[in-house]
């Protein structure tokens, strides 16, 4: 049976493959970490400090606050939706050739 | 487990729910409690069978903790839903949005948006490099003992301070709707849940909560389409009838006091619409943000969901399922919590439960016919009943994660080494949580009356503080070490509860003396005023309702001054203040940021070879899903 100490976690770290898996998954996931925050934390700040702005009336009754408070839904979503696809087809993918490539080291040594 | 023995047990809890003595008045009339307990009965049963069919399944301590990590995307995304969609966040938001309006909706926001932070940088890592717990995330790099000893105490704080709020949160509930004792409900609640989890594990843990999502998704399905249908389904259209309603505006004219006399009807209504009747304090609403964003990511139950699915795709899916569960079901919420405002008022939601709770519930009744309709009541029963489903479930899952802390990172890792059989292993997670069991139960009964609103808050700020940036920065951070771990829990956590032990949440004796002998000195004046009008009145009607008023003046006086006597010396809270040292009710603001400069700091003072080494290895392994499946040494 392989266990973790049989493996070269260095070298498979030091592959240019999980090198760059690394680079466009960090940019990527504290990119929208960041930008899902500032979204998020717009609904407080605006319904605290530009409440003139929450009460204008567009649609009815239905006033920029609800309208912003709805969104939040939608861009939540959507964030979802956006890291699930790149997930599926780039992330996994190139996940898992590394482990192929691995699982081939592994082996040959044996 | 044997059947026979879960037959019995099942008997047993069943015998004690009928049993039931000293029914006081609930929302439900008397004639239809049989409805009631049917429905609930109906309900409770089918959990029941579902976890007979479960403890047949647990075989091993993978299966009672992690399901054997056999269930799907789609089913842990049910199974997350109904871990999230506690009585609190159901119940308690549609409450708060029939009470307050907009600022009861801008809660429900933040309750999503944390899963934004789950699925992007907690589930797949977690799942690919954990087995059962947060502690085993913690000590995969780090010194195992150390880091199993705060992961597991950290679990067991969390734990037990969202278990009693649910716990007695659950009690009142089950009170307000069918009038059963208190310390009855907390013990059926109790007892209901120790079955689940002793007989069934995580397997019927999670089916119990799908089954209560499903249901209480389907209930809320149901009435927004009741509700929402005269409309044609417009938005606008749906608003525009809540801010022309009688009972609406009566409700933002009492919120607003003074600063509301000079609004017309149509303004007052619109104001329900508006920002600010609730939240007073922006910069507490953003700590609370915060807490929630944070928190969740950190809370043990719900790291424990993505050790029971198979991979890290599957992870992934199972939040993607939840996000959409759970974030079509809070847009719900604001239908109805805006149709309760309208349908059922404010006076009529406070008068059952004075924090809104019943908001849902009574709407449901609303819809089916009213009071004293048997399709209302029958509609009314089966909402009360999926709530109640709703906390013995959540109930179920916080007890799971804290016997595994106690069993398998406190009993197995730390003093057995992990020298022990599966056999063992599974009977240490059964006594562990018999034990939590009866604690949770205990705890229950004695805060019987007390507020536990912070008690929530200070699960999500301990999570938050501490159990995140934890296991953040041991996932993601190259220098991060047991160091850094060990000063990050003890930061964290001794700054969250100290921070709300001094806030505006703890009881402060002097405020409510000063607060009710305001009240004493009004209705003084009041009962003088009404006293000399009554002795200018002639005529019968006049002197009727000047009578009513005294009688009224006298009882609220009469409480007020009760309350004064129940104080007697007390002069300062439970830490010694004799006012709040600290105004923020949240303190994440504050404590969050020290909980990750104590990781920081931590791990750059110590020097720790194991986990540095095991860097390459975590990091290839969170990222890739390496060895998975395949047995791990350790």
């Amino acid at each position: 049976m392989v266990d973790a100490s049989q493996v070269d976690w260095k070298a498979i770290d030091s592959r240019p493959e999980f090198q760059e898996l690394h680079r466009k998954k960090m940019g990527f996931l504290w990119g929208l970490m960041i930008f899902s925050m500032v979204y998020y934390f717009l609904l407080p700040v605006g319904a605290a400090y530009f409440q003139d702005l929450f009460k204008v009336k567009v649609w009815g009754p239905v006033n920029v606050g609800i309208l912003f408070a709805l969104s939040e839904f939608v861009v939540a979503w959507t964030l979802a939706w956006v890291y699930a696809r790149r997930a599926n087809t780039v992330f996994d993918p190139m996940a898992a050739a590394i482990v192929r490539e691995a699982e081939k080291a592994m082996g040959g040594r044996k | 487990m044997s059947s026979r023995r879960f037959a019995v047990a099942a008997g047993a809890i069943a015998l004690a729910a009928i049993a039931t003595p000293a029914l006081a008045q609930g929302a439900v009339a008397a004639q239809y409690r049989w409805l009631t307990f049917a429905v609930f009965g109906v309900i409770i049963a089918i959990t029941m069978y579902v976890t007979y069919l479960a403890a047949k399944r647990v075989k091993n301590v993978a299966d009672f903790y992690a399901a054997g990590g056999g269930v799907s995307g789609l089913q842990n995304g049910w199974a997350i839903a109904g871990d999230y969609l506690s009585a609190a966040s159901f119940l308690g938001i549609a409450g708060l949005i029939s009470l307050y309006g907009y600022d009861g909706f801008m809660y429900s926001v933040g309750w999503l948006v944390a899963y934004i932070t789950v699925l992007l940088v907690i589930a797949e890592p977690c799942r690919n490099i954990g087995k059962y717990t947060l502690s085993d995330i913690l000590a995969y790099r780090n010194n195992p003992r150390a880091a199993r000893i705060v992961g597991a105490l950290s679990t067991i704080t969390v734990s037990t301070f969202y278990l009693t709020a649910q716990m007695v949160g659950g009690g009142v509930l089950v009170k307000t709707l069918i009038g059963i004792d208190y310390e009855v409900s907390v013990a059926v609640v109790g007892a209901l849940m120790l079955a689940y989890v002793l007989f069934g594990g995580m397997v019927a843990t999670t089916w119990v909560q799908i089954i209560k999502a499903i249901l209480l998704v389907t209930a809320s399905i149901l009435l927004v389409m009741l509700v929402w249908t005269p409309y044609g389904f417009s938005l606008p259209g749906f608003l525009q009838d809540v801010v022309g309603n009688k009972n609406v505006q009566a409700q933002v004219a009492l919120l607003l006091g003074d600063a509301g006399k000079n609004m017309t009807p149509e303004q007052l209504g619109q104001r329900f619409l508006e920002p600010g009747l609730l939240f007073k304090a922006p910069i507490d609403q953003i700590s609370l943000g915060m807490a929630l964003v944070f928190g969740t990511a950190g809370m043990p139950h719900i790291l424990m969901r993505f050790f029971t699915v198979p991979t890290a795709q599957d992870a992934r899916k199972s939040v993607i399922w939840a996000m959409a569960i759970i974030g079509g079901f809070y847009v719900l919420t604001l239908f109805l919590g805006m149709g309760s405002a309208m349908k059922v008022g404010a006076v009529n939601i406070k008068a059952i439960d004075a924090g809104g709770n019943m908001a849902g519930p009574l709407l449901a009744q609303y819809v089916g016919g009213g009071p004293d309709s048997m399709l209302g009541n029958l509609f009314l029963a089966f909402v009360a009943a999926v709530a109640f489903a709703t906390i013995v479930a959540v109930v179920a899952g916080l007890v799971l994660a804290a016997a595994s802390a106690m069993a398998h990172d406190l009993y197995v890792g730390v003093i057995r080494q992990e020298h022990v059989s599966q056999q063992e292993q599974v009977r240490a997670a059964r006594v562990a949580t018999v034990i939590v069991g009866a604690m949770a139960i205990t705890i229950g009964i004695l805060s019987k009356g007390q507020n536990v609103a912070h008690l929530v808050a200070l699960a999500f700020a301990v999570a938050s503080s501490a159990n995140f940036p934890c296991v953040l920065l041991t996932l993601f951070w190259k220098r991060c070490n047991t160091g850094g771990i060990v000063l990050g829990m003890i930061v964290g956590t001794v700054t969250a509860i100290g921070l709300v032990l001094v806030s505006p949440n703890i009881t402060y004796p002097l405020a409510i003396k000063a607060a009710q002998e305001k009240i004493v000195a009004t209705e003084t004046a009041n009962l003088a005023k009404a006293n000399a009008d009554l002795a200018a009145a002639t005529e019968a009607p006049a002197q009727d309702k000047l009578k009513a008023a005294i009688a009224k003046s006298e009882k609220a006086k009469s409480a007020a001054e009760a309350k004064i006597k129940e104080i007697g010396s007390d002069r300062t809270s439970i830490v010694g203040l004799e006012k709040p040292a600290f105004d923020l009710r949240n303190p994440g603001l504050i404590s969050i940021p020290l909980g990750f400069l104590a990781v920081i700091i931590g791990s750059l003072l110590y020097r720790d070879k194991r986990s540095e080494d095991m860097w390459d290895e975590l990091y290839v392994r969170q990222n890739t899903g390496l060895l998975l499946a395949k047995p791990v040494a350790h």
